[in-house]
This record gives structure tokens, sequence and C-alpha cells, in this order.
């Protein structure tokens, strides 16, 4: 058995154990959690030979400082991450994100901020010893669900690692190409009629301001108020991941992996499947414009995106 | 029985059973939720990943990768449901204390509504009610409909934390608190009892929608008891 481990010596402000997510239990009020960004998730475990199952350390702006305890390592961290690794003998190398590093013991992992974007992920060769909880590694820290009983890591927890020793390390390197992009595309929501149509041209015409509201269960937007000329309540509803929905004070709030099951303010539109990723990563202050597709068009968006994760993850292999 | 389907983004599907709230659309709601759900367990249904049951609508949530709108659509047009039998319904009774350190907001209920406490409590606790869903935070069952004489609307500025076990009214509903979470019904008791037990993994949410329940009191002393 592994007794190999990272030590925490710093947490950093929102670091969970994130994965694919939890299914089929809306019905009792938990809801999907899982990795924000599953594209670079799923290739932060390829690049280490994980399966894409596997549970990884997701961090948002400030990450951990971790130390490698009793054995050594294969890691990776994607996204668009500064970090840098602090070996035993005190030299310190610039950490390259899309690159796996081999971690000896007591070498340290600092990740400093997340650049431009808002989450990155850590994955280990092995994967980490946690265990699922109704399925999935994820951890919803506000609904207190999953491993480590829902709650965040603190300051000099251990998380274990399944392998305590690497044989033949393989150096990889994925050119991991980041949308530009700051257009979120959308299909209309089932209460698209309940504003008025200069709300609709607003919404699909101009600006909208991500702002500090926001978090693995929404993103709060500021920008032209949206009209609402029907109900600025409907009757309790379920809510998926992308929708977003319109309170009475106007400002459209995109529902995210730690939404809540049920919501009851009207839904204006749903960001499509295949921009999930790319709105996740937006930071507060970024401006963005939504489109209006069909939904032929968001499911031919939708295979383009799968075809190209696949085609990352093929690479790595 | 679904008056409409339309698609909730491009990974979910929307029906809609009818406007208005009441037991027997919620009933039908439930009757497909049962029915899908026995369908996703054996099997025999591809690709759903959630189904979640309110008032009177259920969404069908699925991997897209696996499934689309229109094939899951198509199923739900030739789906023949039973209706919901109630075999699989539980009766549930749910103790509650209605000491004034736990319903928060008696007093001010009863100037508002013109109606004593006793009496408020008495019309509360002298009925069967009916499980319409249950979600928002986990667990947390929404149940109807409560005596015409009590309804309020919610408080004006929602409390930050509602405590756990709070059983509180609002409209032609009324709740319980699973967890200490923010809120803005109105708190006219608490109940010492798990509605959600989260380390139950097989069965974490004791009330399902469909569930019939009634509330009785329990004096202070039964409540601190009642987890020993």
């Amino acid at each position: 058995m592994s007794n190999t481990y990272f030590e925490i010596l710093r947490p950093g402000t929102n670091s969970s154990i994130q994965d694919k997510g939890r299914n089929h239990l809306y019905h009792i009020g938990i809801t999907l959690s899982g990795a924000m960004d599953q594209r670079i998730f799923s290739i932060s475990n390829a690049m280490v030979n994980n399966n894409v199952t596997e549970g990884a350390i997701e961090f948002a702006y400030q990450g951990p400082l971790l130390k490698l305890k009793n054995g050594r390592a294969n890691v990776v961290i994607t996204g668009n991450v500064v970090f840098n690794i602090l070996r035993k003998n005190s030299i310190i190398e610039e950490g390259k994100c899309f690159q796996n590093h081999l971690l000896e013991e007591e070498d340290q992992i600092d990740i400093i901020f997340t650049k431009d974007s808002v989450f990155g992920y850590l994955a280990v060769e092995g994967g980490f010893k946690i265990e699922k909880v109704w399925g999935s590694y994820s951890v919803n820290t506000k609904a207190k669900i999953g491993p480590n009983n829902g709650e965040k890591f603190s300051t000099g927890e251990k998380i274990y690692i399944n392998k305590s020793e690497v044989n033949n390390f393989v150096k990889r390197k994925v050119e991991y190409k980041k949308s530009l992009v700051t257009t979120i595309r959308t299909t209309k929501g089932t209460n698209f009629d309940y504003f008025s149509q200069e709300a609709k041209n607003k919404f699909f015409n101009e600006e909208y301001q991500v702002t500090k509201l926001s978090d693995r269960m929404g993103m709060r937007l500021e920008g032209p108020k949206l009209e609402n000329i029907v109900n600025t309540n409907i009757k309790s509803e379920g809510l998926v991941k992308g929708v977003i929905q319109v309170p009475a004070d106007g400002n459209p709030i995109i529902m995210f992996s730690d939404h809540g099951s049920i919501g009851g303010y009207p839904k204006i539109a749903v960001v499509i499947t295949a921009d999930h990723d790319k709105a996740s990563q937006l930071m507060p202050g970024s401006k963005i414009k939504f489109k209006e597709v069909n939904l032929d068009e968001a499911e031919s968006l939708f295979k383009t995106y799968s075809e190209n994760t696949k085609s990352y993850l093929e690479k790595i292999k | 029985m679904i008056k409409n389907i339309l698609n909730l983004g491009d990974a979910a599907v929307y029906c809609d059973f009818g406007k208005e709230v009441n037991q027997s659309i919620n009933s039908n709601v439930i009757s497909y939720f049962t029915h899908l759900q026995e369908l996703v367990k054996e099997k025999n249904i591809e690709g759903i990943t959630n189904l979640t049951p309110s008032y009177n609508k259920l969404i069908i949530s699925f991997d897209l990768s696996i499934t689309s709108y229109e094939k899951i659509r198509k199923i739900l047009e030739t789906l023949k449901i039973k209706k919901n039998n109630q075999q699989d319904s539980k009766k549930i009774k749910i103790p509650v204390c209605c000491d004034e350190e736990f319903a928060l907001d008696l007093i001010s209920l009863s100037k508002k509504l013109k109606v004593s406490s006793n009496k408020i409590l008495e019309l509360y606790l002298n009925r069967e009610y009916f499980c319409y869903m249950t979600g928002f935070i986990a667990g947390m069952p929404f149940l109807g409909d409560i005596d015409k004489n009590i309804r309020v609307e919610r408080l004006q500025t929602p409390r930050v934390k509602v405590p756990k076990g709070s059983v509180g009214i609002t409209e032609q509903f009324c709740n319980i608190y699973t967890f200490e979470s923010p809120g803005g019904w109105n708190i006219i008791g608490n109940t010492p009892l798990k509605v959600f037990d989260k380390l139950n993994l097989s069965n974490p949410s004791l009330i399902k929608p469909g569930d019939h329940l009634s509330f009785y009191k329990i004096s202070k002393q039964e409540y601190v008891n009642w987890n020993e």
C-alpha cells in the first residue's frame, strides 16, 4: 500500500478534488459538481497515464502549495497557470503547463496563480487515494457533499497518492490552444418570451461583464438590464448547467457545476455544452457577448468540441 | 399527459405538464419520473444522466455524446406510462417542536394573519401533506397544500442562515430545511428527525416526491432527547 502523499502547506482559496461529476441525484437536490473545465481536466489525467475518470485537484486564482512525501510522483498541471517547482536542494524551476514533471521526495509544487483564466488542474499518475461518494470524487464545498466530508482542503492535511514510484517516466507535452473568443453561444431559454423585444435585442447585441460574484455555483453578469414583461418569478423547476436565469433585478446569472438543483427565475437562454468550459474560464471583469444558435447548430458545435477533445487525448497516447 | 415538450439547452428535455400547481398534475410528473427512473436503472434507455421532477415540470438531462433531444422526445411520445401506484409512496410522520426558540416567525405570522399562534399550529398540524418535489438543497421537501387561512408570502428579507431542521411555510407550501441554509420561508418549528442523511449512501433522503406526510408536536424535552 502506498504511503506517498502531498502535504498541504497552503490550500489556496478554491482548491478541491473534481472529476466528471455526479449523476442521477438531481431529484433529491444533489447537483452535478465536477470539473468546471472538463476538457483540460481530461487532458491532465491523460498526460499522466490515468483514465479520464480519475479525480484531479481543481484550483482557481491562487492554487495550493504542496510538498511530496515518501515517494516520487509524475504530475502535470493544465490550464494557464503560473507555478514553480521547489526542488529539495533549493533549486527553483519554473513550471510549464501541459508538460508533465517528475517530483522527487520532499519537492514542492507552488501554484501561484491562474493567468487570464480562472481554473487549473493538477493530476498525478495513479490518481489520489480517495473514496468516491455517490459514484464521484467531486467535492461540493457549499453543500458539504463528497469525499473529505465535502470540505475544502486545509493546511497540514495529507492527500494520499495511489502510486509511490514512477517507473519509466516519459516526458510529455501538449500544444494546447486556448480559445480567445469571448462570444458565448446559447440556445433560447424556455422563458425567452418573458422578456421584452428590447431586452431580447440587448441580450444578443450588447456586452455583459463578468462580476466578482462568480464561483462554481454560478456567474453573475452585469450589463444592460433585461426587462421582464410577464413575471419575474416562475414556479420552481429543475435547472441544468449552462442555464441563464434572470432575477427581478434584470441581471443574468449563468448556472455552473454546483448550481442548486431547482430554481425559480425565468430562463432567458442556455449556454451550449460546447461553450461550458470556455465560459467557466472567464475572469471577473471580462466582457462577453451572447450569440443565438439553434439546436442543430448547438449539436454540431458539440460534435466539433468532442472531436477536438478526442484529438488532444489521442495525441497523448 | 405532457402538455408541451421543449429543449432546455442542447442536453436536456423540458416537459411541461400544465400551468397549475396541484396534486393531480404533480402525480403525472411523478408517474413519468418513476417510469423513466426504472428504465434508466434497468438500462433500457441510453444516456439519461438526471431526472428532475418539480411541481408541474420534469427535466430530463442527458449526455449529448450518447443521445439527443430528438431521440428522447421520440421515446417520450411512445412511452406508455402507468399511473403511479400508491404503494411506492410512503406515509411519514414528522415530529416538530414549535416552542418559541424554534418557531422563529410564529409571532409575526400571527400578527400578519390575524390568527392566534395556537390556531396557526392547529391548522398546520391537523393535515396531511403531499410531497411535490425535493431539492434546492439536498433532500429539502416541498410539501402542500397548507390551510388557506395560513398562507403568506416569503419574508421580505430572507434569512442568511435558517437553522437546520426548521420547518417553514410560504404560499400554499411547507418545507423542511435539511441543512443550515439561506432562506425566506416563515419558520414555525424545528424537527430533530434526520430528513437527509448523507452517510446513508443507498437511501439518503427520507422523503421522496409523492410521499404523504404529517407533522406532530413534541416537547422541548422530547426534541432534545430525540437523537440519543
